[in-house]
């Protein structure tokens, strides 16, 4: 007899399936609006295995900056897409037959990689909230990073602005 | 039950669909969410293996600056998408064939 799957498993594979299968909407959908209230899905889902994963702070910040910021900006850029009445022509695929054997090889070599391999495990603690050690972590050990990524966020948002107030003649 | 391998998995499938989407979409905006499926895989991955390390807290942190790197690259590459469609009035990919009009 099989043993049961705990509650924990079941809440997994709902989790998993459901960032999966959204994220095939993604990939798949004819309409580009379908694809980015999907791409919504996926996000969601992945704050969802940042949960399960016990990582706190990733999870609130993964849903501030994608969920709130990212995805607003990308719905906000589908505007841009010409005929986007026309549900069924804004998404096109194109070299799909050269692209489906590619990628279906390739996700087989990354299953078949990851089943083969062992990974070491640690084992873990029990759950604690990761938002003070991150924080201790960010400002003493990651300081250096820490800056520089602000300063690589200023000059990408500058960029932006220079990008977009140019001129077009 | 749920092992590393299973989050490894699920990554791993999240990153092909991402890779196929940046292979066959003709609309850039599709192209870009390919990229910000595939930078989800890898923070995902990022955070389980932390998580099966014991709780470790770099892949918590490589996971952050991930985000920051996703948001800046989302916000310079749709200033490019609006450029072009300033451009060329269209955003297809495969319309934009000269990087100066």
């Amino acid at each position: 007899m099989l043993p049961l799957p705990e509650i924990k498993d079941l809440v997994f594979l709902g989790i998993a399936g459901f960032t999966l299968v959204s994220a095939a909407i993604v990939s798949f959908s004819r309409s580009i609006v379908y694809s980015g209230f999907a791409l919504l899905g996926s996000f969601a889902g992945a704050v969802g295995l940042f949960v399960l994963l016990s990582s706190d702070f990733v999870a609130a910040t993964q849903l501030l900056i994608y969920v709130g910021g990212i995805l607003v900006l990308i719905l906000f850029a589908i505007m841009l897409t010409s005929k986007i009445g026309d549900v069924k022509l804004t998404n096109l695929s194109v070299n799909r037959k050269i692209g489906i054997p590619i990628i279906t090889l390739f996700t087989l070599f990354l299953l078949s990689t990851l089943a083969k391999g062992t990974w070491l495990v640690v084992e873990k603690e029990e759950y604690r909230s990761m938002v003070k050690p991150i924080g201790d972590a960010l400002l003493s050990k990651y300081l250096l990073p820490f800056e520089v990524v602000s300063i690589v966020l200023l000059g990408a948002l500058v960029g932006a602005i220079v990008l977009i107030k140019r001129e077009v003649k | 039950m749920v092992s590393l391998q299973s989050y490894l998995i699920v990554t791993a499938i999240l990153f092909s669909l991402g890779l196929y989407n940046i292979f066959t979409r003709n609309n850039s905006i599709g192209i870009l969410m390919g990229v910000e499926l595939i930078l989800n895989a890898a923070s995902i991955n990022m955070v389980a293996f932390a998580h099966f390390n014991g709780n470790d807290i770099a892949g918590n942190i490589f996971s952050l600056f991930l985000i920051v790197l996703a948001a800046s690259e989302a916000a310079v590459a749709l200033a490019i998408v609006v450029s072009i469609y300033r451009q060329f009035h269209t955003i297809e990919a495969s319309e934009a064939t000269t990087l100066k009009g």
